[in-house]
């Protein structure tokens, strides 16, 4: 359990020591590439602005309204049945449909609960160990025209659902 | 998609408010979202900057070249067909692994282009060019069974939503990860041997 959190807390500050040094050795002019590298995040940012504007008023529309406790309450039995916390299933089913409509749904448990309670602390590790699936499928079966894309889905969907199964069992082991 | 899912989202949010009597609190609720996102965004660029700040770095001095070399002897064993299809199996080798190392480091948009050309070096050698061959469905189920390392975006939103600990998440992420992975190469390895034979 320990080494995990030391992992946590290493792994960044270890990325930039490696990163900087590497750059001394290799004689890049760091700070220059630095500045442009961010610059690219900057606008990296600035171009999610608009879609985050969107997709927040949407959700926060629809949280509002009471209609989003009202599809969850019909799905709790389940829930509860599999152990799986109810407020988390609109995120993970929409997860793999869009991004930026599941970052929406995150920063809205994040509100609600906040970053630090089990469910904060359960959706912040799925989200680190699942993908767009479906996005990033199709854009890349269409960049060279395949149709027929065998097990590729299947794969996919069942390595995501072992993504969400072992984030629950982790929370489950490590916050409850 | 994005655009019912959108519509949906607005249109069931004003009806059920209606129905069920909650439409006082959905201007302010639409208001207060939209102004909330921005400043969601103020504190992503700074934490977005620095991290794609570091990378550029890593690109530069040619650490992330370094690294996708590193890793190919092991991705080896995932297209153990690729390497007897000469140059251009080993060119969508040497994609795959940047789009590998891109997806590890957490550089989703580093990892698109090297991606998209590994997927025209394995369609040259494909000799069903509609359907996807054992090597792109290998690449595929890996790509998407998530293989982000530091999730630098969670970590930030954590921070804005005052998190006391934000990176806590990085270990057990890791450690989802593995198993998503792993999963999914399991899974690819089963159904090659039924597919292919």
């Amino acid at each position: 359990m320990n080494i995990i959190q030391f992992i946590s807390n290493i792994m960044i500050p270890l990325v930039f020591l490696i990163i900087i040094v590497y750059g001394l050795l290799k004689k890049v002019r760091i700070y220059d590439a630095f500045i442009g590298g961010a610059k690219e995040g900057f606008t990296t940012v600035l171009g999610i602005l608009p879609t985050l504007i969107g997709l927040m008023m949407a959700i926060g529309i629809i949280r509002a309204s009471g209609a989003l406790d009202a599809i969850t309450g019909l799905l709790t039995p389940l829930c509860r049945f599999l152990g799986f916390p109810e407020e988390a299933l609109p995120l993970t089913f929409m997860r793999t449909v869009s991004s930026s409509a599941s970052v929406g749904l995150l920063l809205d448990i994040f509100k609600i609960h906040g970053p630090d309670s089990f469910i904060g602390r359960f959706v912040s590790v799925m989200m680190s160990s699942t993908e767009t699936i479906f996005y990033t499928l199709s854009l890349y079966f269409m960049s060279v025209r395949i149709t027929k894309t065998r097990y590729t889905l299947g794969g996919a969907i069942i390595a995501n659902l072992a993504g969400v199964v072992a984030s629950l069992f982790i929370a489950n082991w490590l916050y409850k | 998609m994005l655009n019912y899912i959108w519509a949906s989202f607005i249109l069931i949010g004003i009806i059920y408010a209606l129905v069920a009597g909650n439409i006082e609190g959905l201007t302010t609720a639409a208001l207060d979202s939209a102004a909330e996102a921005v400043g969601l965004c103020v504190r992503m660029l700074g934490i977005m900057s620095m991290w794609t700040g570091m990378m550029r770095i890593a690109e530069e001095s040619g650490l992330i070249k370094a690294l996708s070399k590193a890793l190919q002897p092991a991705l080896g064993k995932l297209f153990p067909g690729l390497m007897k299809h000469g140059a251009e199996g080993g060119r969508a080798m040497e994609h795959i692994s940047t789009n590998v190392i891109a997806n590890i480091l957490g550089l989703g948009w580093a990892a698109t282009p090297p991606g998209i050309k590994a997927m025209e070096e394995l369609q040259a050698i494909n000799p069903d060019k509609s359907t996807a061959s054992r090597e792109m469905c290998m690449f595929l189920i890996v790509n998407l069974s998530s293989l982000q390392l530091v999730s630098i975006n969670i970590i930030a939103y954590r921070a804005q939503y005052a998190s006391v600990n934000p990176q806590e998440i990085i270990g057990p992420g890791i450690l989802a990860t593995l198993v998503s992975t792993g999963v999914g190469i399991i899974f690819a390895k089963i159904m090659e041997k039924k597919v292919f034979k």
